[in-house]
């Protein structure tokens, strides 16, 4: 790849600078298709691709999860790892780019190796979700400013902790999705066990765990003979 | 209904599933009935859909263009709507429920492709879609050549990446075209023209889940509970400030105060409701009288809020009517594509007015100021997310302009501190 210029927000250019710059991007500028040869993509992860490429009748249909896979491997979706993905797809990598930046749940910036979402919509802060998100911040050491808006990691790498908009799981609130795996209800003392054991590489609030919760209302059959009769069959 | 047998050990599994009477209604729509009857059959049952909008399922499987084409089932499982988790319980405890209703689906609207659109959050929950769909297939009963009639439908499992945005049809569709999700303009309708430019039927996840019900006990069954209008049972989520939150799954018709306080307990230590949404956070919020509305599709509309999703949200009298606006609107301003201005702009300066209302920069002018900008939001969009907004907003400070007015008026008294009203302590959730 050619060197870039250094990029300046363009809200920050003046008018002429503004000007001198759409002037001086040509359409033949744009980055192309990267060809397969040119890079090293890992074989696992280019089957990974692959099989998702199969899957749809269109292969851009693959492309979020292809990005899915570009993260799982990487860690976060990579300039390198966006380029391998659109060698492999056959797109251009601004047109993953631009895909990548509009989903919350990718990230274009290296990210702290747990991930924390703490839920703060209305449901959960009703429920104390901000006290819940700001002891996680405290027990994991990232800022609670930062991990309000737009989340932020930590500074040994190890957590990346967001305030997330609903994930649809008000029945636990205030609750988290801690490495995908949603955990609640929580108090804020859930914090700090929590964040100690994913440092001892142990399984987060496992006791917790939503799949371990029975449906509201218990296990009683239904009182309405209309559903009871089917029910005998 | 849809929750019978809900807490079955191993009904995710396809043997468990199948003892309980599980894809008896595909063996029956796949084996003796023609497509026509089973959209017929749909249609007559007047299941309404369950994802927001209530509109009729048969009716809009009906749009669907006749003829030999490429046409594709989608199911919308992207469930984003604030205080909504009914279909992840749906799909997490009985997925084959859901399977077997796509896989109908298809069959009736002569789809070869189903997808089943999931929202990236619910990871564990696609995990279980994913195994679910994979034993289908081993069992014979999905891909080619299903239970041996020569129908074939792939069904797929699709991850989003969180957008709430997608949770609209035609956003959903871009997504899975692999695109940014900007919904599209409407008409063509996806029924006409959805995913790659082919007719498309979408349907939430609730809504399929009745499908094999139907199927299996006709439609006249189906009628028999809920209302006239609102016919079958409706899977409600009860979030906020009850002591009992909670998937309920109720016929429609029920009174909302039986739902509030009856099945979820009500609010905790005796508080009155406040206020409540009852469709999610996009339903215009309603007082404590109003639970004694029955709740359904009309009775809700009638009330001048909307029965969408099914999630009912109850706020305290603990709660801050101008926080919960502000907490509102801000998820709004978030999830907004961008695409149509008066969404984009009407929820960031509808965020940064209620900010100064907040911090006692307002004055009560402002009030009018905010209701205008939703006024101006509501239709002029390409879909109705910026309504979304506009509608609840718009709602809370007629409602309780009082309390706004107190709070810009204390505020200001008080230097800009931050709410008064802080949602009390509430005890953690009663595990049911």
């Amino acid at each position: 790849m050619s060197e870039l210029p250094e990029l300046r927000p363009t809200d920050a250019l003046a008018a002429d600078e503004r000007r001198e710059l759409i002037a001086s991007m040509r359409p033949e500028d744009a980055e192309p298709v990267p060809e397969l040869h040119e890079v090293d993509v890992p074989p696992e992860l280019r089957e990974r691709m692959e099989t998702a490429m199969s899957r749809y009748p269109q292969l851009r249909s693959a492309s979020i999860p292809a990005l899915w896979a570009v993260q799982r491997h990487y860690g976060w979706c990579s300039p390198d790892g966006i380029r391998q993905a659109a060698a492999v797809m056959g797109v251009t990598p601004g047109y993953l780019e631009s895909v990548a930046t509009f989903y919350d749940l990718f990230h274009t910036k290296p990210q702290g190796r747990h991930q924390v979402l703490v839920c703060h919509n209305i449901s959960c802060w009703m429920r104390g979700a901000d006290r819940l998100l700001e002891a996680f911040c405290d027990a994991a050491g990232v800022d609670p400013a930062e991990a309000e808006h737009g989340g932020a990691s930590s500074a040994d790498g190890e957590f990346y902790v967001k305030g997330f908009e609903c994930l649809g799981a008000c029945d636990i609130a205030p609750m988290a999705s801690i490495n995908e795996t949603y955990v609640g209800p929580l108090e804020e003392a859930d914090a700090a066990t929590a964040v100690e054991q994913l440092r001892s590489g142990a399984e987060a609030l496992p006791e917790k765990a939503l799949e371990r919760r029975p449906a509201a209302g218990g296990t009683e059959p239904s009182p309405d003979p209309r559903v009871a009769e089917v029910e005998r069959g | 209904m849809l929750f019978r047998q809900v807490d079955e050990p191993g009904l995710a599994s396809i043997e468990t599933y199948r003892r309980l009477g599980g894809y008896r209604a595909l063996e029956r729509a796949y084996r003796e009935l023609d497509p026509q009857d089973l959209l017929m059959g749909l249609e007559d049952s007047g299941l309404r859909g369950r994802g927001g909008a209530g509109f009729s399922m048969g009716k809009k499987a009906g749009f669907l263009p006749r003829g030999d084409m490429e046409k594709y089932l989608c199911c919308n499982a992207d469930e984003s709507e604030p205080g909504t988790f009914k279909d992840r319980e749906l799909m997490q405890k009985n997925p084959h429920q859901l399977v077997e209703g796509c896989l109908i689906a298809a069959h009736a609207a002569g789809a070869r492709y189903a997808f089943i659109f999931i929202r990236g959050e619910y990871w564990e929950i696609a995990d279980i879609l994913d195994r679910a769909v994979a034993e289908a297939y081993e069992a014979g009963l999905a891909g080619e050549n299903i239970l041996g009639t020569g129908c074939a439908v792939d069904l797929v499992v699709h991850r989003g990446a969180g957008a709430y945005i997608c949770g609209e049809e035609t956003a959903l569709l871009d997504s899975l075209e692999g695109k940014r999700g900007n919904p599209r303009l409407k008409p063509p309708f996806p029924a006409i023209q959805g995913l790659y430019g082919g007719p498309t039927l979408i349907n939430n996840v609730e809504t399929l889940s009745n499908v094999p019900h139907i199927v299996n006990n006709g439609a006249d069954w189906f009628k028999g509970f809920g209302t006239e209008q609102s016919p079958g049972t409706k899977v409600v989520s009860v979030s906020g400030c009850v002591q009992r939150p909670g998937n309920y799954e109720i016929e429609l018709g029920m009174p909302a105060r039986e739902i509030v306080e009856g099945l979820a307990g009500g609010p905790p230590d005796g508080r009155k409701v406040k206020a409540w949404f009852p469709g999610g956070s996009s339903a215009p919020v309603l007082e404590d009288a109003e639970l004694d509305l029955p709740y359904s599709f009309e009775a809700m509309a009638e009330a001048g809020s909307m029965l969408g999703s099914g999630a009912i949200i109850v706020a305290d009298e603990t709660v801050s009517i101008p926080e919960l606006a502000l907490r509102t609107a801000r998820f709004y301003q978030h999830e907004s594509c961008g695409k149509c201005t008066p969404c984009r702009e009407g929820t960031n300066w509808t965020v940064k007015m209620l900010e100064r209302v907040a911090t006692g920069d307002a004055t009560p002018m402002d009030l009018d100021i905010i209701a205008s900008v939703q006024e101006n939001i509501i239709g002029h969009c390409l879909c109705v997310l910026g309504d979304s907004m506009a509608m609840p907003i718009g709602s809370m400070v007629k409602r309780f302009r009082v309390e706004f007015e107190e709070h810009i008026e204390r505020a200001r008294m008080e230097g800009p501190a931050p709410f008064h009203l802080q949602p009390a302590e509430l005890p953690a959730a009663v595990s049911a």
